[in-house]
């Protein structure tokens, strides 16, 4: 079984995101996706400073059998990108919730948030 | 609606080894185990068991099988040697392929084919509708086998733990009829998929659980693994092998695939002969090029490969090669840009600059 931690929100496109109390996140995508994807071979992540709204592609990762795209939960910019990413894509099927987070962002609208799965409903879908 | 997916013998294990199934040509096939990353490099460096009992059998038997064979394959059939089989293309009269298949000389009037599993009905009718005044029976026996590639390394010394049948006399392209894990009557043949060196297995598919689990078991402390069709394909393009449907189709001929060495011309007849003649002579309007890229993206199927601004091809297959460490795949390009040393391909925007490779990765 996928393991789906309690303390983040989810998308139904298998994203997290751990929100802190100053506004900031970290997304990432779910153990579920990491296991669907197979051995994750490179992960295109965007620049500090870029924008994007809820539900933009952000990012794409690859596998050894598809590049799938990585859609923003929230409106965000982007503060930090994973740099480790570039030389450890693996990471992502190891360390999904851990190691392997995407970009860290202001959150835009905290309002969103509201409207993202809980782990319950998360799990609910898989 | 689309009909029904088929299960080979050897589903219920694939299950109980955790692998991922998938649909595949009409099966449910595992696609991976531990992963492919993990199973690619365990067959190049020990071994790997795949199931492939998708792909079909048909035995053509009878006083004209040769004869026959070689009015409707590119490769010469009559001078394949009992015990020995070889690779060839069965055309259509515009030169494209119907598929490539494995003959087996089983004896001087009769032979066994391996079939791609997506292609087998298609194949069995075509062979059929051929059949002409010759004396020959064309058998659909696709029910009858399952098949396993046991490949790698050590994938010699791990299936002489489960059979008497001496291995060494098998040369490549050969094979032998003997007992398996206690299952008489198997197929033995030194040949496979994947540019290491091993052996396909022709099972009588009832047994087929009882030699898989028999390998599985005596291979272990060699290191064999369970292998899906993810390493399966990411082994075949290192070692540049076709793929029917992306590097050999009805669109794309054996002449355009590189395959020109199975198109055996000094034949007086045979389907195809004059439009593969025409292109092997005047050079095709496109033909197949292996790659490798110096980037973390793969290209994939349906890439767009660039001259400058000029569209001039598409990707047919693309992976991440193991042993490289890098993206490889192959693509069709148009007439004169396949020596360009300038190609690109666009993936997500980004232009990439195509490294042309003039020998497979692995040998």
């Amino acid at each position: 079984m996928s393991n789906v931690p309690a303390d983040l929100h989810y998308t139904k496109d298998h994203e997290w995101i751990k929100v802190a109390a100053d506004g900031t996140a970290v997304i990432g995508i779910t153990d579920h996706a990491q296991a669907a994807l197979g051995d994750v071979t490179f992960v295109d992540l965007p620049k500090v400073g870029a924008s994007f709204g809820h539900g933009d592609v952000f990012g794409t990762v690859e596998s050894v059998k598809a590049a799938s795209d990585l859609y923003s939960p929230v409106s965000c910019e982007v503060l930090e990108a994973n740099a480790t990413l570039n030389d450890s894509p693996d990471l992502v099927n190891r360390e999904p919730y851990g190691g392997a987070w995407m970009i860290k962002v202001k959150v835009k609208n905290t309002g969103e948030v509201a409207g993202l799965l809980d782990a319950a409903g998360y799990a609910a879908l898989l | 609606m689309s009909a029904p997916l088929s299960r080979t013998p050897l589903f219920a294990l694939h299950v109980e080894l955790g692998a991922r199934i998938v649909p595949f040509a009409g099966w449910e096939m595992p696609v991976q185990y531990a992963g492919i990353i993990e199973e690619h490099m365990a067959v190049r460096q020990a071994a790997g068991l795949f199931d492939v009992s998708h792909m079909g059998e048909a035995r053509v038997r009878g006083r004209d099988a040769a004869q026959f064979l070689d009015g409707v394959m590119t490769n010469e059939m009559a001078t394949i040697k009992v015990g020995m089989a070889r690779y060839t293309v069965m055309c259509q009269p515009d030169g494209g392929c119907v598929d490539d298949l494995i003959v087996y000389r089983l004896a001087a009037d009769e032979f066994l084919i391996c079939l791609n599993a997506s292609n087998a009905p298609k194949d069995l009718a075509w062979m059929r509708a051929h059949v002409g005044s010759h004396q020959v029976e064309v058998r659909d026996e696709c029910a009858a086998w399952a098949q396993l590639a046991l490949q790698g390394p050590r994938a010699e010394a791990i299936l002489a733990l489960v059979t008497a049948t001496p291995l060494a006399p098998i040369r490549r392209f050969g094979f032998a009829f003997g007992e398996v894990a206690g299952v008489a009557g198997c197929l033995i043949s030194r040949t496979g998929y994947t540019g290491s060196p091993g052996f396909e297995l022709y099972l009588p598919a009832a047994a087929a659980e009882q030699v898989a689990r028999a390998l599985l078991a005596a291979g272990k402390p060699h290191g064999l693994v369970p292998a899906g069709l993810g390493a399966r394909d990411s082994l075949r393009l290192e070692a540049n092998y076709p793929l029917y449907g992306h590097e050999i189709s009805e669109k794309i001929s054996p002449i355009q695939a590189g395959l020109g060495w199975t198109v055996k011309f000094a034949k007086p007849a045979f389907i195809g002969r004059e439009a593969l003649h025409r292109q092997a002579q005047g050079g095709p309007v496109s033909s197949v090029v292996l790659f490798s890229l110096e980037d973390r993206r793969i290209a994939r199927q349906g890439a767009v490969v660039y001259s400058g601004e000029t569209p001039v091809g598409e990707v047919l297959s693309g992976t991440q090669s193991p042993v490289l460490g890098k993206p490889i795949g192959t693509a069709l390009v148009a007439a004169g840009h396949a020596a360009s040393a300038t190609l690109t391909v666009d993936i997500r925007g980004h232009r990439l600059p195509l490294r042309l490779a003039t020998e497979p990765f692995v040998k």
